[in-house]
């Protein structure tokens, strides 16, 4: 049995799934429902100092339905937490005593002055939580006052601002990165330069759902408006899990701990997240999809997997596929697959056919013998894998790494030796280096 | 007032209520969300196989993504500008046997996509808005006469009308839409749609209407030909085939299938209608089918039908020969009848000899037995009567219906014709639609060049 248990920064838990910081754990009663459930931990919704900000009280949320309105993307423009400072610390020193084998991580945004950090993690400190997290993402509403994305698009106030905060408490500090910028090593640099414990990675992305076209309004409409908001769920995570595997790879932060976060729904969307270098992942879409029991497949799943690879624990295969991550100068270009159709799971839609005639290289014919039949021209298919993702039939068109004979398309020896872009006749900057 | 177990024939064996339930839709229409969700089924085939198996052609693949995308109206404006009766079609097709049939998801899972549905739900949403997707071109100077309303003339007049032609279209009942209105099980064309779909055509203009008009009564084939640019014929097959043995012309009880139900269909109080409680039907076509589950439905306890060959051998395909015994009606193959018995006038049994093939050929096996029967409903066939035409040696028959070149010319010059009345014809609602359009096309051509 896999021991799933996470140790992220000290902070221990069950295991690596988080609920991130969001409307699942805005108070006691909701992150006390998340622990029955099962979650390893939580991170509280965003505190703030002063008077309480104010949410819309019309739309807060929008999204992209499949056609059986399974949720694919979701976005929303709710603040930080509305409900006064001092009540959320109490719940929090609460649940933290009820649940110590959790964890229970508070984020933080206030304005960018030392003296606001320092107050507010002092008082956070007394809570007895594991960490805090500086929310420097939030892309909408929080922005708009020198907060949030605001502190995240520009790296030397993440620097500036995490320094404070490690001057000003003993607990980690895990810096919260947006995602609506051009680099993200950038932002990660800071945070590291800042002495951060971690960074967790992504923030929503900034974003308009769609356009009410009756009202000729962006959607969601408040009162004949409607603004940017935080973009997350499924939709998200290929563009995230780049982001991760960017900071695992650079050469300055690629010891700095990530908390991965980005349309993490299933088993497989967590171990992708730790294969890539993710120390432990946060969830809140697929929970505000389908509710807090969603871990319970999440367990399982990561378990299982875990299982049949023999893996003991969540390190065993953590950054396991960061190296085979490279440069496309890196690729052999000598490595040459075809697309094959097995004809016994052919169901003759001919998709594979329009999308090579139309959109690629005409290397699917459509008719064998004047009969309906969709076979691969090797003499013309690049490999490219167009088909093989269009074909509504799982396994039935595969690519085949080609390893005996001459490739009919370039007249090349399929068995080659690896050979890339960096040392090609055509690159001009392969005879400058000569 | 009878009941289920009242013998001989009664009107009102059922509760009122019951009328209702049994003859609503057959198949509940899709909800919106129902219709995106099987519209997401669809491959958008390339070279789709459903389209080529559409005697019209339909655009099936862009329709159905019409429908994914919310775009209902522009679905019916793919789905009519090849098919304008594609709102009948949608519920009398035999899709089992056309698009469905050809859809790769049959292929692949048995579970075609829901074409038909997916067509009502886009034509009912046209219908529903009382928009007009088509407009004329403007005038030829040309007239046309069609004679026949039902689904080849009414096509055949639609689109010479939308090319700019002037049409008359001469219907010997009362009313247009041939089968549409006065065949066909009512269950498939609930809500007066047939009349409805009528009107959707005609509002294109253009389009003259003269019923009660019947080809050799009130109107000859000479006079239109003198008058008319063109002539087209879409006369259907106004005979019925007769069993040819002793008491069908006499006995009470002992009635043509393709009449009874279209007194089925024009009857405004089901209760009323008569039938029996051991009824027979004899033949193995669709109107064996809509006659059989009809009159079980109207309440007629015992519904058998026979028919002399095998089951495969039967027009109706194998999902109408399922509705049918799903509706409590069985079905019996090899026999023929040989003798009709009856009881003071009425019928009260049917003797059949049971048959089988022997080297290809039909043949009595020397058995035989009795059904008891106090309605039987023959339906073994309809014919083409080519009254009015100027005789059968002026037009050429093949296989005693009209015959037609590729663009359904007949061989008198100006005259073209299409529907069940011409040879080859597959007596299918959307066969009739395609032969009025392609003959349009043709006429249009002719008179236009």
């Amino acid at each position: 049995m896999a021991d799933l248990r996470s140790n992220f920064l000290g902070i221990k838990s069950p295991n690596p799934f988080w609920l991130a910081s969001a409307p699942p754990t805005d108070r006691e009663t909701n992150v006390v429902r998340a622990f029955k459930a099962g979650w390893g931990g939580v991170v509280w919704k965003t505190l703030g100092d002063g008077d309480p900000i104010v949410n819309v009280s019309g739309p807060r949320y929008g999204a992209i339905h499949s056609s059986d309105r399974r949720l694919i993307g979701l976005n929303n423009v709710e603040l930080i937490t509305d409900r006064p400072l001092e009540i959320n610390l109490q719940e929090i020193k609460k649940v933290k005593r009820e649940w110590s084998d959790r964890a229970v991580v508070v984020s933080l945004m206030v304005p960018c002055e030392e003296k606001n950090w320092a107050d507010i993690l002092k008082r956070v400190e007394e809570t007895e939580c594991d960490g805090v997290e500086l929310n420097f993402g939030c892309p909408h509403g929080m922005s708009e006052r020198g907060m949030g994305a605001a502190v995240g698009q520009v790296p030397e106030y993440i620097e500036m601002v995490t320094r404070w905060c490690k001057k000003h408490t003993r607990m980690p500090v895990i810096v919260k990165l947006t995602p609506n910028i051009t680099d993200i090593r950038f932002p990660a640099r800071a945070a590291h330069h800042g002495g951060a414990d971690a960074v967790s990675l992504i923030n929503t992305i900034t974003s308009i759902m769609t356009v009410d076209l009756d009202q000729m309004s962006p959607w969601p409409v408040i009162d004949g408006h409607g603004t940017h908001g935080g973009y997350c769920g499924p939709a998200v995570k290929p563009i995230a899990l780049n982001m991760v595997s960017q900071i695992g790879r650079d050469p300055e932060t690629h010891n700095l701990p990530i908390s991965a976060i980005g349309g993490v729904t299933t088993w497989k969307d967590a171990a992708d997240y730790i294969a890539m270098g993710a120390g432990n992942v946060q969830v809140c879409t697929a929970a505000m999809t389908y509710g807090f029991k969603i871990v319970e497949e999440m367990i399982s799943g990561l378990s299982q997997f875990m299982d049949e690879k023999a893996y003991q624990t969540i390190n065993d295969f953590r950054s396991l596929a960061l190296p085979k991550f490279t440069e496309w100068q890196h690729l052999n270009l000598n490595y040459v697959v075809k697309a094959s159709i097995d004809q016994d799971l052919c169901i003759s839609c001919g998709r594979c056919h329009q999308v090579c005639e139309d959109t690629s290289h005409q290397a699917i014919t459509n008719q064998v013998d004047g009969k309906r039949k969709f076979e691969v021209k090797d003499e013309e298919c690049v490999g490219c894998n167009l088909c093989a993702i269009v074909c509504p039939v799982q396994d039935c068109i595969t690519m085949v790494h080609q390893t005996k004979g001459t490739d009919p398309r370039t007249g090349f020896a399929y068995d080659r030796p690896y050979a890339n872009w960096t040392t090609h006749p055509n690159n001009p900057g392969s005879h400058a280096a000569e | 007032m009878g009941s289920i177990r009242a013998d001989g024939i009664q009107t009102g064996r059922l509760a009122p209520a019951d009328y209702d339930v049994h003859f609503s839709d057959i198949h509940a229409p899709l909800s919106k969300h129902e219709a995106i969700v099987e519209s997401e089924r669809c491959y958008f085939c390339h070279d789709a196989p459903c389209q080529t198996a559409c005697p019209t052609s339909i655009d099936i693949p862009l329709f159905i993504r019409e429908i994914s995308t919310g775009n209902n109206l522009g679905a019916a404006e793919t789905i009519l500008s090849a098919n304008i009766m594609g709102g009948m079609c949608a519920r009398v097709c035999p899709t089992e046997t056309l698009c469905e049939e050809a859809c790769v998801r049959e292929h692949a899972e048995g579970k075609p996509v829901k074409i038909g549905l997916l067509q009502r739900h886009a034509t009912d949403a046209l219908m529903a808005s009382g928009k007009q997707p088509f407009r004329r071109a403007p005038s030829t100077g040309k007239k046309i006469a069609v004679i026949g309303g039902g689904p080849a003339g009414l096509a055949c007049a639609h689109k010479l009308s939308e090319l700019g032609n002037a049409v008359t279209v001469f219907e010997a009942k009362d009313k247009l839409g041939g089968l549409n209105e006065y065949g066909i099980a009512a269950y498939k064309s609930t809500d007066d749609f047939a009349q409805r779909e009528v009107d959707f055509i005609l509002a294109l203009g253009g389009i003259e209407v003269k019923t009660q008009h019947a080809l050799g009564c009130t109107i000859d084939i000479g006079t239109l030909r003198q008058e008319f640019d063109a002539v087209f014929v879409g006369v259907g097959l106004s005979g019925v085939n007769k069993l040819g043995i002793e008491g069908e012309e006499n006995l009470e009880g002992v009635i043509d299938a393709v009449k009874y139900i279209a007194d089925l269909r024009q009857a405004k109080d089901l209760s009323a209608l008569p039938v029996g409680r051991h009824v027979v039907v004899i033949g193995g076509g669709m109107t064996a089918i809509d006659a059989a589950v009809q009159s079980k439905k109207l309440g007629a306890e015992h519904v058998t039908i026979v028919y002399r060959r095998g089951q495969s051998d039967m027009k109706a395909s194998a999902y109408e020969q399922e509705v049918a015994q799903i509706n409590g009606v069985t079905i019996k193959t090899f026999a023929q009848p040989s003798a009709l018995m009856g009881e003071s006038g009425k019928i009260s049994a049917v003797r059949f000899d049971e048959t089988d093939i022997v080297a290809g050929r039909l043949t009595s096996t020397g058995g035989h037995y009795t059904l008891p029967a106090d309605m039987v409903l023959t339906a073994i066939g309809q014919v083409f009567v080519p009254d009015g035409l100027g005789g059968a040696d002026a037009l050429t028959l093949e296989g005693g219906r009209i015959k037609v070149d590729a663009e359904h010319r007949t061989s008198v010059k100006g005259l073209w014709a299409g529907g069940d009345c011409i040879a080859g014809g597959q007596d299918l609602t959307v066969a009739a639609v395609e032969d009025g359009k392609q003959a349009a096309l043709s006429i249009h051509h002719a008179l236009n060049r």
